[in-house]
């Protein structure tokens, strides 16, 4: 039974890194009270850099993800422009960038859809990973999913136990105050947005240079959405965001094995279960509405100039 | 400590604005441990002048030195470095932080929560400002948020504090034991700069005091030597207003009766009320004291019908309205004047008209469902005349008017629709003293041709000038209503800190009890 389990344990890690990044991403985004709904099209941008840097420069992932990551933030910079600088309404300026960003990155991937790449082979760590069960979890992953646990501890602790987490937070409350008593709030905000969408693009190049090697048109299926939800179902708190990224990774992996099974399931409703599913537990988890308004950024998605 | 250099010298500070000049060639000076007293009427140029001192704000023209220094301030973290500490009149501070958290904000040192923990306990004893710094800023009272603006000014070892309107959400006991803190930082050689509108606290406490009016000085004093007429001539350039209050000789029955009114409040930081009652009768005004974030709001939403209860919970006229929305309370005769005169009294960017007709259609504007957009136009021009509405006519829009103006148009409007029973939330809140005399003036007339008025109101000393009882509502419970004659500002003080028993009774027993 346990020998079934392992492929599956082990591959919700790489089927929840994308979730992973793009949602903490945009949980500190949103913690400073702006909303990005931009998530899908930089993750696209990001796929799309990252995989035409790594097929560019023969380096592969290693290459393709900071490109990801620098394409992602660019992006986000413009997003910010609109929606911090001139303050138009956020939801539309995120909306619209992910429109954008779905063709812009369908365009240039045109020329990219015959190549493959070699993807990312596991880090076997030496020890750890002889461990029964949990070491092939666990210690045989990919480098980017010791990053993404990696990036979750960096910042649930700056959130929690640094002043750059209170100020976050402080700003995400009451920009106004927080301008009163001497913070630069726009720069601050812009240095979030860029943040969101370096790590969105960090997800979309996860996707396309090691998770499915491959540039597909659209290939994020709307897990930048997924991730938007999962930042509020999160009650825009890490450790939680983690769980239903996790949830999210895990229904991935046991629908294809389902799929392969031969289980006599439309396949298109096979693939919709990750989502639904998540939504469906995040509800659950979080229908505590008083638990969700104290959480909330008092001053998310409201345009604020000094 | 030198005596001769003056701690802070502003020298002919000039500030304009597009339509306005906030500040017109103003100088001042403050010496170390003076309590320097800024006194003027709201939009005399006050908070203007204090931002440019915290550098929030750049002065056009004028020179502001330290200790003797030219010095340019260019934002409020520089301001704090050369011992510049502010109190804000409206906080900076976030609800869902801790104290603690909140005043690490602020400091430029490391980020150490434990040992400014300590350090917030130890300075909050030494100047009587209790505080614990675990707790959430939305837990606390107005008063205990004051005080974490004060340590978190203190913490930072200020030689010039600025406070801006500070008593304005405190009870008469908590004002007194703010000025016991600020002579005790006085003493120790701290300069006081104190905005107020107040002349009393301005006499009780400070030791010099620069008048602005338009933002120009009008004089300086000190004004323990001048009397309140002589300051106020300086503030508004003229006698001060007096109310009068005639009898009311007509008949007297119940208009308006609360009944056990339980309401629990939506938002997370709302306050709950409990078991409130009350009765306004015909050509009586009834106080509501008490400082905002008690249930003011939620008692506001009960009665104007915007949240409506249980069915008897609200009567007009002995006839039971609870259950009914706020249209059809309005058709009854119960007009209300919301708090917030812009977004809710009336609509910003509409013409004066426009917003006569969002209340009073009911009275001859519709013509088979049409709207007759000439009445609303008369309409709105005799309230424009009768209650000396100025800044624009009946195709003004709401939003150009002052916030005098346009209250007395909020308020002459309702009044022009002969209301039985009329609620007033904050009459005369940021009005100057002008506006607010004339909306005083036509409360009191209109109550005494029967109506019943109830009025919820921060300042004491508005209740005292213009009801005929007053009650205080202090964390969702509402004490018991009082004749005025029986009460002063230190029995109300008390109530307000939630020194009343918890069940209402109207026996007159109770007020001797509550005084005493």
């Amino acid at each position: 039974m346990i020998e079934h389990l392992i492929p599956i344990l082990a591959g919700t890690f790489g089927a929840a890194v994308p979730l992973i990044f793009a949602g903490l991403g945009e949980l500190v985004t949103e913690r400073t009270g702006v909303i990005n709904l931009g998530v899908e099209g930089m993750m696209l941008i990001g796929a799309i850099a990252g995989f035409a840097a790594a097929a560019e420069t023969g380096s592969g992932a290693a290459v393709g993800i900071p490109a990801g990551a620098l394409a992602g933030a660019g992006i986000a910079l413009v997003f910010g422009f609109f929606a911090l600088s001139l303050a138009a309404n956020q939801a539309a300026c995120g909306l619209a960038l992910t429109i954008f960003g779905i063709g812009l990155s369908a365009f240039i991937g045109q020329h990219y859809i015959s190549y493959s790449l070699p993807g990312l082979k596991p880090i076997i760590i030496p020890l750890l990973s002889d461990i029964p069960v949990l070491g092939p979890i666990v210690f045989k992953q990919d480098a980017v999913v010791y990053l993404s646990l990696l990036a979750f501890a960096a910042i649930a602790w700056t959130l929690a136990k640094t002043r750059l987490g209170l100020l976050l937070k402080a700003i995400g409350e009451s920009p106004e105050a927080a301008h009163a008593i001497g913070y630069p709030v726009i720069s601050i905000r812009f240095g979030a947005v860029a943040f969101g969408g370096a790590m969105a693009g960090i997800a979309g190049a996860y996707l396309s240079t090691v998770y499915t090697p491959l540039w597909v048109q659209n290939m994020s299926a709307g897990r930048g959405w997924i991730a938007v939800a999962l930042v509020v179902f999160a009650s825009w708190k890490p450790a939680r965001l983690m769980l239903g990224a996790y949830l999210f990774g895990a229904v991935t992996i046991l629908q294809f094995h389902a799929q392969g099974l031969g289980i006599i399931v439309p396949v298109q409703f096979l693939a919709s279960l990750p989502y639904v599913a998540t939504i469906i537990v995040l509800v659950i988890i979080s229908r505590d509405r008083r638990v969700l308004q104290n959480n909330l950024p008092a001053s998310l998605g409201k345009p604020f100039l000094p | 400590m030198s005596t001769s250099v003056p701690r802070l010298e502003l020298l002919n500070i000039t500030k304009r604005y597009p339509t306005i000049v906030a500040n017109a060639d103003v100088s001042l000076s403050v010496m170390p441990g003076e309590i320097h007293a800024i006194l003027g009427e709201n939009g005399a140029g006050k908070s203007t002048l204090m931002k440019i001192i915290y550098g929030a704000v750049k002065a056009d023209a004028g020179t502001i030195r330290m200790n003797g220094e030219d010095i340019a301030i260019t934002n409020p973290a520089q301001a704090r470095r050369l011992g510049i500490g502010m109190v804000f009149q409206h906080f900076s501070l976030f609800e869902t932080l801790t104290v603690a958290e909140n005043i690490a904000l602020v400091l430029d040192e490391p980020f150490d929560l434990a040992a400014l923990s300590q350090r917030v306990k130890q300075i909050s004893e030494r100047y009587g400002l209790p505080l614990d710094p675990d707790r959430r800023v939305h837990s606390l009272s107005v008063g205990e948020r004051q005080r974490v603006e004060i340590v978190r000014c203190l913490l930072q070892n200020p030689t010039l504090l600025i406070l801006d309107e500070p008593t304005s959400v405190l009870t008469p006991q908590a004002v007194e034991k703010l000025f016991d803190t600020l002579r005790q930082l006085a003493a120790e050689g701290v300069s006081i700069l104190y905005i107020s509108h107040k002349l009393h606290e301005i006499q009780a406490l400070c030791d010099r005091a620069t008048i602005l009016r338009n933002g120009r000085v009008t004089g300086t004093a000190n004004p323990r030597e001048e009397s309140p007429a002589s300051l106020a001539r300086m503030m508004i350039g003229r006698e001060l207003p007096v109310c009068e209050a005639p009898p009311y000789l007509g008949e007297r029955r119940p208009m308006l009766t609360v009944q056990h009114l339980n309401l629990t409040s939506a938002g997370p930081f709302g306050t709950s009320l409990h078991e409130v009652s009350l009765t306004v009768h015909s050509g009586e005004i009834l106080g509501i004291a008490g400082i905002s974030g008690n249930g003011q709001s939620e008692l506001m939403a009960a009665l104007s019908g915007e949240h409506p209860v249980h069915k008897d919970a609200v009567r007009l006229d002995s006839k039971p309205i609870g259950h009914l929305n706020a249209g059809t309370r309005r058709a009854k005769g119960l007009v209300y004047v919301p708090e917030e005169r812009l977004g809710r009294g009336t609509v910003p960017p509409l013409s004066l008209s426009r917003n006569a007709l969002l209340t009073a259609h009911r009275h001859g504007m519709k013509h088979w469902g049409l709207v007759r957009y000439g009445k609303a136009r008369d309409y709105a021009e005799e309230c424009v005349a009768r209650f000396d509405v100025r800044g624009g006519g009946a195709g003004t829009n709401a939003r150009a008017l002052s916030g005098g103006n346009l209250q007395k148009f909020i308020v002459g409007r309702e009044i022009m629709l002969k209301p039985k029973v009329m609620i007033v939330a904050q009459p005369t809140w940021g009005v100057d003293v002008g506006a607010a005399a004339v909306l005083r003036q036509a409360l009191l007339d209109l109550s005494r041709t029967g109506v019943a008025i109830l009025v919820v109101s921060e300042e004491l000393e508005e209740l005292f000038e213009i009801c005929d009882s007053i009650a205080v509502l202090a964390q969702g419970r509402l004490s018991p209503a009082q004749p005025k004659t029986s009460l002063n500002a230190e029995s109300v003080g008390l109530q307000m800190a939630g020194l009343f028993p918890k069940t209402p009774l109207t026996v007159h027993a109770e007020f001797d009890h509550a005084s005493a």
